[in-house]
């Protein structure tokens, strides 16, 4: 309970040091902007229509690289006063899940900004919308609870922004492939008894992250 | 297995009993070069073939126990067993396959790469999990020495599968093959591991998180190579999408006799390796402090 408490407060602080430093959120819009917009502009739309596996992959790796760009800065933000403050008055466990569960609503947010984009740019029929929302839910829920930890690493480091890049990339490709995998499937409205083991992989996926994160992080903070 | 890798004080007193036990080493080998030179003339009649691969066996066997009974040290085992491979592996009786032909033999190579390499990850995570819990440096010398020759491995095996490859399917780097873009991006996450060591400054620092990272990125290798290879089954390797598996036609007992003695002897020679690189690590702690 003692832990509950802790989360949910340090769950409001992560919510309003966000909105007090609203630059870094601005930064993400405007990045997932951006990126959409200079696709709809290279790929010329207003004379052709991207196929539905160019559209996913490009939407993937896209929604990657805004999920790279939001991790990094979640545990660089904070000074390392205030660090040693959390230190004594909360336990390590309290401050991974809370970042866990604050990044995974954030990346939630901006999986449906970066899809709502991109179906405004770039129109797509989507033919099981149902399992390509699930499947766009279990993967920003993946990759913030993956990038989360591996930002943690990265900010020990001197130049993390490489560094989050260049670890981050091989951990989660696996996660991606079966991602992209489910969602071209979902696009191509094919049978859900087909990606069943896939999307089932990718919870547990998901749960691994967060135990092995639940594990680790304590050390990581100690140091 | 422990004794060999904890390099302690008593190091320099060994040292000198260390180095005397190299001539029963040099004598396994001598023993293992004569009597290949001696099946050498059995192999020309093809009829003989099998047997002489099973005499080879037992010849190996018994000339390899003496050695190491002589040397009481497993790398006198390791390196004759790495030798019988070898000889073995190239002279030994081996299935005609259409296209396989004669690079099945490459299974006595390539795929104890693998074998060695995983069994080295788990040793590291092992002592990963171990320095997090002690914290002592020496437990992060142990993990970073079989991470990095675990890497060597999975090189190896990646080049040996790409050869291998190429000859049979036609290709270094065929499009079809998930496997082997699995492999490449597992190697990739321990490529990361190395950097992030050269990132960090501090020794302790470093210890601790590339020991969090190696755990971490243990998980993610395992679904490389083992969960998402059966998930994607675009894949030529034999076992896999319907192909037939070695055990099933290919993999009979002369092969056998060679393959299940490659294997401990390319982990051995890698534990070897790490071994090395344990103590030239303590060597230069010492100097430097």
């Amino acid at each position: 309970m003692e832990l509950l408490r802790h989360i949910g407060l340090l769950l409001k602080k992560e919510f309003t040091l966000e909105w007090r430093q609203r630059n870094s959120l601005y930064s993400l819009l405007l990045y997932i902007g951006g990126t959409v917009f200079i696709c709809y502009l290279s790929f010329a739309l207003k004379t052709n229509k991207l196929g539905p596996i160019t559209w996913n992959a490009l939407f993937w790796i896209i929604f990657l690289f805004v999920a790279i760009s939001a991790m990094t800065k979640s545990f660089a933000l904070e000074k390392k006063e205030r660090n040693f403050y959390y230190y004594y008055i909360t336990s390590p466990e309290a401050i991974i899940l809370s970042k866990i569960i604050y990044n995974i609503i954030l990346m939630v947010v901006l999986a449906g900004l970066t899809v709502g984009g991109f179906t405004m740019v770039m129109q797509i029929e989507i033919l099981d919308p149902e399992i390509f929302l699930l499947n766009l839910l279990l993967g920003a829920m993946g990759f913030a609870s993956t990038l989360t930890l591996v930002s943690g690493i990265a900010a020990k480091a001197e130049h993390q922004g490489t560094l989050m890049a260049v670890l981050s990339l091989p951990i989660v490709i696996p996660m991606l492939l079966v991602l992209i995998k489910v969602s071209n499937h979902a696009i191509d409205g094919l049978s859900r008894g087909l990606i069943e083991g896939e999307l089932i992989t990718l919870g547990a996926l998901n749960v691994i992250v967060v135990a092995v994160s639940y594990i680790l992080f304590p050390y990581l903070w100690k140091s | 297995m422990k004794s060999a890798l904890n390099i302690s004080q008593s190091e320099t007193a060994t040292a000198t009993k260390k180095e005397t036990s190299f001539l029963p080493i040099l004598l396994g080998l001598l023993f293992a070069a004569g009597f290949a030179a001696s099946t050498w003339y059995t192999f020309l009649s093809p009829e003989l073939e099998k047997r002489t691969s099973y005499m080879l066996f037992l010849a190996e066997l018994i000339g390899f126990a003496f050695a190491v009974v002589k040397t009481k040290s497993w790398k006198s085992f390791g390196v004759g067993l790495a030798l019988y491979t070898v000889i073995a592996g190239f002279m030994g009786h081996v299935p005609r396959q259409d296209i396989l032909n004669e690079t099945i033999r490459n299974l006595y190579f390539h795929v104890p790469m693998w074998f060695g390499m995983i069994i080295m990850m788990f040793v590291s995570v092992i002592y990963s999990i171990k320095y997090l819990r002690k914290g002592e440096l020496q437990h992060d010398n142990v993990a970073n020495s079989f991470v990095e020759t675990a890497t060597i491995f999975g090189l190896l095996g990646l080049s040996t599968g790409m050869i291998w490859a190429n000859y049979t399917w036609g290709h270094f780097f065929p499009a079809k093959e998930v496997k082997l873009k699995f492999a490449a991006i597992a190697l990739l996450v321990y490529f990361a591991y190395l950097i992030l060591r050269g990132a960090l400054p501090d020794d302790i620092k470093k210890a601790r998180i590339s020991a969090i990272y190696n755990i971490f990125a243990f998980p993610a290798m395992i679904t490389l190579l083992y969960i998402l290879p059966r998930m994607f089954k675009d894949s030529l390797h034999p076992g896999a999408e319907g192909n037939p598996a070695f055990s099933d036609m290919d993999l009979d007992n002369t092969m056998r006799v060679v393959f299940y003695p490659a294997i401990i002897a390319w982990t051995l020679m890698g534990v070897w390796v790490a071994s090395l690189k344990i103590r030239i690590r303590n060597v230069q702690i010492r100097l430097w402090d």
